[in-house]
């Protein structure tokens, strides 16, 4: 466990211990892992894409404009929380609150919005039981609601600690790492916005 | 020092005694009675070659080494910590693998195309004899459709003409084999797979489920006859005008988990209410409706009820 | 439910294990009262977050769980000795079979490798530590608690039968009901994570904490095998997590994945299960490979035949390993094409793999080749092992395959290379290291008569299932007629796996007279041969750091330069400075407890009892992110004695 400390002030914060350094490191291969969970969970949906059974079909249920919104919800979150990290870079703890805390309010809103998006299709008749497509729809957009809200959380005990413990190498590399898999969820949401939503709109 | 290295020379004795002895004809797979299988067992006879000469190449040359520059031996002179590698070896043995999976390569995916056709080649083939098989646990049940006869774990082939199976099954995913005649496919509800097979030669010849699928699974097994074609065409003829009708009620029965104790004729088909390629839930509504609830194994319910009516072997 | 369900009654060999279990539970709990080693085993051994004591705890679990697998293993062979045998009933050898499988791969196989990469990887590129110490001892005890969880279903509510592979739909509601096929998938999914774990940590160990001056073509072959090993679990691991998680739903909450009923696809989980599965064999295997070529050069005192090829031989095995699951079902009648580029791209494996076996033939060539146990345990490998290849490279032809598929000849293939490559690596690698261990060496004359009983037995065991399978033997079955032929077989193969059995209670004992009788070592290399940064160090290496002084290295095999150079590595007293090292933490086992209680309760679909394991995992997470770990500093004058360096 070495414990080189650098003090180059060109380096942020984060960057400045070994050990964040290997966090930072080991987050990204957790990334890595995570690429490939989503992976399966897209290839499980592209292989049940057409097996609705009796069930309802996506095109009947699907509404353009919910989606939309919460698109808009997670990128927007998305740009705030890169300018949360813009702050930590500059060592500014209040715009590091303001930002994040804009971040999470957004990634709230998107929770909102597909927990009701998804209250309106089991009252339409399609639940995760339904069939192999709508299984494989709710366990899907589902998992990255689950990582949502766990981000949420996860944010503020990280943003509870910073108040509590000022900016330093361990608390900003936390906010680093955290604002890494904000981003990474922003991205997931693309491709199912792609695969699921405007494929199962337009190519059924 | 040659004491220590016996061992390994009795092994590898062994071990081509054992192949060697592999390739007699007491081995099923080695004692084809049909093209496929007989296609199968040649390609499989050059492989075992093409790999016992690797095996020999391999073990001559690690006991050569093992004798020749064992810590023991009188001259040390030709001890060389620092030798690190070969281009040329090197080059070598990545060479001549690749030639050899080329030589394994070319039949095998020859082999691969052929299995999928009809087995009969000629210029003015013979159509090909259509059965559908139908696993349920734990038993096969055969339609003739053009026939319009069906029989439960047993089937009559005629020789010499091809017989494609139309493979499905009503429930738990099955492996149709008969070895004697050809290598197996899987039966797999909400699906049809397709096998062509024949025989060349007269008797009757084992055939099972060889894909695990729980308790019965040992002896999900049935017999293929092979009948001459005047002989055939007598059996339908005769089973078309002497078998009972296949009713519903009873082909529901039939979905239930379990063996049948002796094999069965009807002279009517299932298929023309149900295909289970196109129906995969029907055997589990079935049990439904009939008030079949699946029970633990280890629960109380289980223990004097819903064990399969028989271990015997259903024959005919 | 009722308790006469909750408890697995009715069948005189569940009795017998019942007893053993509570036996041998108050046994432990007396010897841990009586001799007031309670807190002893908390403070040593549940809270640590050391490598090396983690790597023992999984190398002992593997172990435990290699006598359970065996047991089952012997168990199957009895029933299978004689023609229409009763010794078991159709059910119970299901559940005996889908267990050992599952046991043997999961439990045994895979945690016996990671806990020998615990103890010698950190040490051989010259590591205090792991990277994330803390999520080592995540690591271990969410695989030890998943283990657990599996291993009760035995006695509690009856253990899954659907197979290791646990198909679809077999393993459905509908024809596996109870809580058996739960067992399977909480406990996989339990211990799965403990495994990705491990795999972000060395990945992050292996290329960010190398000594000063490894390179990475510098690095060992074992530290290469595990690096690549690692890059695999990282992106297969959530493969299974997936497949599991999808399989859990369609059993507890009613969807349609892989079910008949809502139009669910049966075929799906065989090509998850097999899109992890496969690259899973890889993982079980690199490692070894990783290890035969470290004992393999150090024995025949010379460098490493062809180093370069042997890593990239393994970057292509590994990349090939996502590329091949389709030849597990070639019989699934996915057509021509598809059947034959799996064929092709399966051979294409047997290419790397040939050319490790020739560079292990070269890398004795001129050497002084001494047979030790470790070495004997290789060369036995490198016979074995080439078996297992050339009938892998036969069941990879498609054509062929349709005949080997789910017979004797493929449980026969597997055997020989998870025996003959895994086990044989796990025996080679615990003798060649159990020094580093433990401070003394296993006794080699007893040593030998377990190498070749075993070896011996084993292929008693397993080459006539080759002959079975070609003799048409289904797997998985669970009697045969007199009329199959196939008695005389089978009865020499349970001979073989009662002699494997047999060296498997030598080797138990083998451990015990050498704590008894074998000398202390206490010089860094007590082979004389060591070749890699491990033997730099003290046997049995310093508690908490390893190295007193990390060495600086400047090519390949440094302690054969020190040795050859007469370079002394004792550190010297100037060069001292207090060592940070990370606190101990009770938190991982809690978390793992909380694991148990979740998995426990799901499995039986008790859900309150589900939702507070899982909220006490994440109140367990919690505590750890606000824990400021400052971890301690080694003081100098324990470093002096530990090194024991006189002023």
């Amino acid at each position: 466990m070495a414990h080189e400390e650098v003090h180059d002030h060109d380096t942020p914060l984060e960057y400045r211990t070994e050990t964040t350094r290997l966090n930072i490191l080991g987050f990204w291969i957790f990334l890595g892992a995570e690429i490939a969970l989503f992976s399966t969970l897209f290839a499980t949906y592209m292989a049940l894409m057409y097996r609705t059974g009796s069930g309802p079909s996506p095109t009947e249920l699907f509404e353009l404009k919910g989606v939309l919104i919460e698109t808009f919800l997670l990128l927007t979150s998305s740009f705030t929380c890169g300018i949360a990290i813009h702050e930590s870079r500059r060592q500014n703890r209040k715009g590091i609150f303001i930002w994040m805390i804009i971040t999470l309010l957004l990634g709230a809103g998107f929770l909102v919005f597909e927990i009701k998006e998804f209250i309106e299709y089991v009252h339409e008749g399609a639940t995760i039981g339904t069939s192999a497509y709508w299984s494989a729809f709710f366990t899907i957009v589902g998992t990255h609601g689950l990582h949502v809200t766990i981000g949420i959380f996860w944010i503020i005990l990280i943003l509870i600690q910073v108040a509590r413990r000022g900016l330093t190498p361990q608390t900003s590399s936390k906010v680093f790492i955290s604002s890494l898999y904000w981003h990474f969820l922003d991205v997931v949401w693309i491709f199912i916005l792609t695969a699921v939503y405007l494929t199962g709109m337009v190519l059924r | 020092m040659f004491k220590r290295l016996r061992p390994f020379l009795a092994l590898g004795l062994v071990l081509s005694v054992f192949f060697l002895g592999g390739c007699s004809n007491s081995y099923v797979i080695f004692d084809p009675k049909g093209p496929v299988a007989a296609q199968q067992k040649d390609l499989i006879l050059y492989s075992i070659g093409l790999m016992a000469i690797i095996l020999v190449v391999v073990y001559v040359l690690f006991t050569v080494i093992l004798v020749k520059y064992r810590e023991n031996r009188k001259d040390l002179s030709n001890y060389d910590p620092h030798n690190h590698g070969s281009k040329k070896l090197e080059t070598i043995w990545t060479i001549i693998p690749i030639i050899i999976i080329i030589a394994l390569a070319i039949p095998t995916v020859k082999v691969i195309y052929d299995l999928e056709k009809s087995t009969d080649t000629s210029s003015k083939p013979k159509a090909p004899l259509v059965i559908n098989a139908t696993a349920v646990d734990w038993k096969w049940i055969f339609s003739y459709p053009k026939q319009g006869i069906e029989t439960v774990n047993y089937i009559n082939i005629p020789k010499d003409r091809p017989v494609l199976f139309k493979l499905t099954s009503a429930d738990s995913m099955s492996s149709f084999w008969v070895p004697q005649l050809g290598g197996q496919k899987y039966a797999m509800s909400g699906m049809e797979t397709e096998l062509y097979l024949q025989a060349d030669e007269l008797g009757t010849f084992e055939g099972r489920n060889s894909n695990f699928n729980g308790e019965g699974f040992t002896h999900q097994t049935f017999n293929v006859h092979s009948v001459s074609q005047a002989d055939f065409d007598k059996w339908t003829a005769d089973m078309k005008s002497k078998s009972p009708k296949l009713t519903k009620e009873q082909y529901d029965k039939l979905m239930l988990q379990g063996h049948v104790k002796k094999t069965m004729t009807f002279s009517s088909t299932h298929l023309k209410w149900v295909n289970h390629a196109h129906e995969a839930d029907y055997a589990v509504k079935t049990r439904e409706r009939l008030g079949v609830v699946p029970q633990n194994p280890h629960g109380s319910k289980a223990k004097d009820a819903n064990k399969p009516e028989s271990d015997s072997k259903g024959d005919s | 439910m009722k308790w006469d369900e909750f408890f697995v009654t009715g069948d005189p060999l569940i009795y017998g294990a019942d007893v053993s279990i509570a036996l041998t539970t108050v046994g432990i709990l007396f010897y841990l009262t009586y001799f007031k080693k309670w807190k002893w085993l908390w403070t040593e051994w549940i809270t640590t977050v050391d490598h090396k004591k983690l790597g023992i705890m999984y190398i002992a679990a593997a172990v435990l769980m290699m006598f359970r697998g065996g047991v089952d293993a012997l168990l199957m062979r009895v029933q299978l000795a004689t023609p229409d045998a009763k010794f078991l009933d159709s059910q119970h050898y299901n559940e005996i079979f889908t267990t050992h499988g599952t046991i043997m791969i999961i439990f045994m196989a895979m945690p016996f490798l990671i806990g020998l990469i615990n103890v010698v990887i950190p040490l051989q590129i010259g590591a205090r530590d792991v990277a994330f110490p803390y999520l080592n001892a995540v690591s271990f005890w969410t695989f030890f608690i998943g283990a657990m969880l599996f291993n009760i279903s035995f006695v509690i509510g009856g253990s899954p039968s659907a197979g290791w592979t646990s198909y679809m739909p077999l393993a459905g509601n509908e024809l596996s009901p109870g809580p058996g096929q739960n067992y399977y998938l909480l406990g996989l999914q339990i211990a799965g994570i403990g495994t990705l774990l491990t795999g972000i940590n060395f990945l992050v160990t292996i290329l960010k904490m190398r000594a000063p001056g490894m390179t990475l073509f510098r690095m060992p072959m074992f530290t290469w095998s595990a690096l690549v090993t690692m890059v695999i679990i990282v992106f297969a691991f959530p493969i299974l997590t997936i497949a599991l998680a999808l399989m859990t739903f369609d059993r507890l909450f009613g969807a349609h994945f892989f079910t008949l009923q809502g139009a669910g696809m049966d075929m799906l989980w065989a090509n998850l299960f097999w899109l992890w599965g496969h690259p899973e064999v890889y993982i079980v295997i690199l490692p070894a490979f990783g290890m035969f070529s470290e004992i393999i050069s150090a024995f025949s005192r010379k460098t490493l035949f062809g180093y370069k090829a042997m890593v990239w031989a393994m970057v292509i095995i590994a990349a090939y390993s996502f590329m091949v699951w389709v030849h597990h079902f070639f019989t699934m009648g996915s057509g021509a094409l598809v059947n034959s580029v799996f064929s092709i791209t399966t051979m294409i494996i047997g290419i790397p793999t040939g050319i490790k076996i020739f560079n292990w033939l070269f890398t004795m060539y001129k050497g002084r080749i001494s047979f030790t146990t470790p070495m004997l345990w290789s060369l036995g490998f490198i016979i074995n092992f080439v078996i297992g290849g050339v009938t892998g490279v036969m069941l990879a032809m498609a054509a062929a395959d349709y005949q080997y598929h789910n017979t004797y000849f493929l449980i026969a293939h597997f055997h020989y290379v998870l025996i003959g490559g895994t086990v044989y690596a796990c025996f080679a690698g615990l003798i060649y290291w159990y020094p580093k261990m433990f401070g003394h060496r296993l006794n080699e004359r007893i040593g030998k008569w377990v190498f070749w009983l075993f070896n011996i037995g084993f292929n008693v065991c397993f080459f006539p299932q080759f002959l079975l399978g070609f003799d048409g033997m289904p797997r998985r079955v669970y009697t045969y007629s007199a009329a199959s032929g196939w008695g005389p077989l089978n009865m020499v193969s349970t001979i073989g796996g009662f002699v494997m059995g047999l060296a498997f209670l030598l080797f138990v004992y083998c451990l015990y007279y050498s704590f008894r009788y074998a000398k202390r070592e206490v010089a860094g290399d007590p082979w004389g041969v060591g070749r890699t940064l491990e033997w730099a160090t003290t046997s049995t290496v310093p508690p908490h750091y390893n190295f007193a002084v990390i060495p600086t290295v400047t090519g390949l095999d440094p302690v054969e330069t020190f040795r050859n150079q007469k370079i002394d590595t004792k550190p010297k007293l100037a060069d001292l400075k207090p060592i940070h090292m990370p606190d101990y933490s009770g938190v991982p086992f809690v978390m793992a407890v909380f694991f148990f209680i979740a998995g426990f309760g799901l499995v039986f679909e008790w859900y309150w009892m589900g939702i507070v394991g899982l909220i006490g995992v994440f109140i367990t997470m919690i505590i750890r992110s606000f824990d400021r770990n400052e971890g301690f500093y080694v003081g100098l004058e324990e470093i002096k004695e530990t090194e024991r360096i006189n002023e």
